[in-house]
């Protein structure tokens, strides 16, 4: 299995945001450097989610966020190594739609559940294959480092 | 031009983050990419040759799609052409 290992302060942060935006699903991106099975993240990016029509089970990156995003891991020596979000009031498993929608084969995509407002569980899943027709989640180990 | 290459894409790059290509527009410069690097076709392209719905192209900082010339649109050696996945999922089943 692979291991996405990321800092406390980082653990911490996607996990309040999930918080601080419930009942609504945040999302933002995780910043690294790969490892030979996985990530190390050593950032994260707060992005908007511009499905306020569906907020509360829905979200999206706007591209030109992401391609902020993306300038700004390089301007600082790294990669994107995923992405995250929450499910409130739902498990922290992917689901269809974030299956349909995942399209960064190799990254991390973690979810949080959030219950009543506060951060439950967090699952990390690599969208593991070689093209886009072949792709699969994988569960991750997360390794929360101190 | 130079064209940025995202994460996922990078091992059909041969490992790189940035592609240099010439052209005399985007369209021209996409052909000059995946010529070089025939891996990216299948990422980046429908069997048909369209480029994939989830694949967002910004020239500079502009939208390729609200271009009024599109990919047709002429550049020039010093112009940036970033390849961006969307991001999206949620809860939601529909």
């Amino acid at each position: 299995m692979s291991v996405l290992r990321v800092t406390r302060a980082v653990y911490n942060s996607i996990r309040a945001h999930g918080e601080e935006t419930y009942p609504n699903e945040c999302c933002g991106a995780l910043l690294g450097s790969p490892l030979t099975e996985g990530w190390e993240v050593v950032a994260s990016v707060r992005a908007g989610n511009t499905r306020t029509d569906s907020a509360h089970n829905r979200y999206n990156i706007a591209p030109v966020e992401l391609v902020k995003i993306e300038r700004q891991a390089r301007g600082q020596g790294l990669e994107i190594a995923g992405f995250y979000h929450s499910h409130p009031d739902h498990p922290a498993q992917w689901s269809a739609t974030d299956f349909a929608e995942a399209h960064w084969l190799g990254c991390s995509y973690v979810i949080t559940s959030v219950s009543k407002g506060r951060a439950e569980m967090t699952n990390s899943f690599r969208l593991a294959g070689a093209n886009e027709e072949e792709k699969q989640f994988e569960q991750q180990t997360i390794h929360v480092e101190e | 031009m130079t064209i940025l290459i995202p994460t996922p894409l990078r091992p059909y790059a041969a490992g790189r983050d940035t592609v240099e290509v010439n052209g005399n527009t985007i369209a021209e410069a996409l052909d000059a990419l995946t010529r070089t690097h025939p891996e990216l076709q299948k990422h980046l392209f429908t069997g048909e040759g369209k480029l994939r719905a989830f694949v967002n192209l910004y020239f500079n900082d502009e939208d390729v799609r609200y271009l009024p010339a599109k990919e047709g649109t002429k550049i020039s050696a010093t112009d940036t052409l970033t390849i961006i996945p969307s991001i999206a999922g949620g809860a939601s089943r529909s």
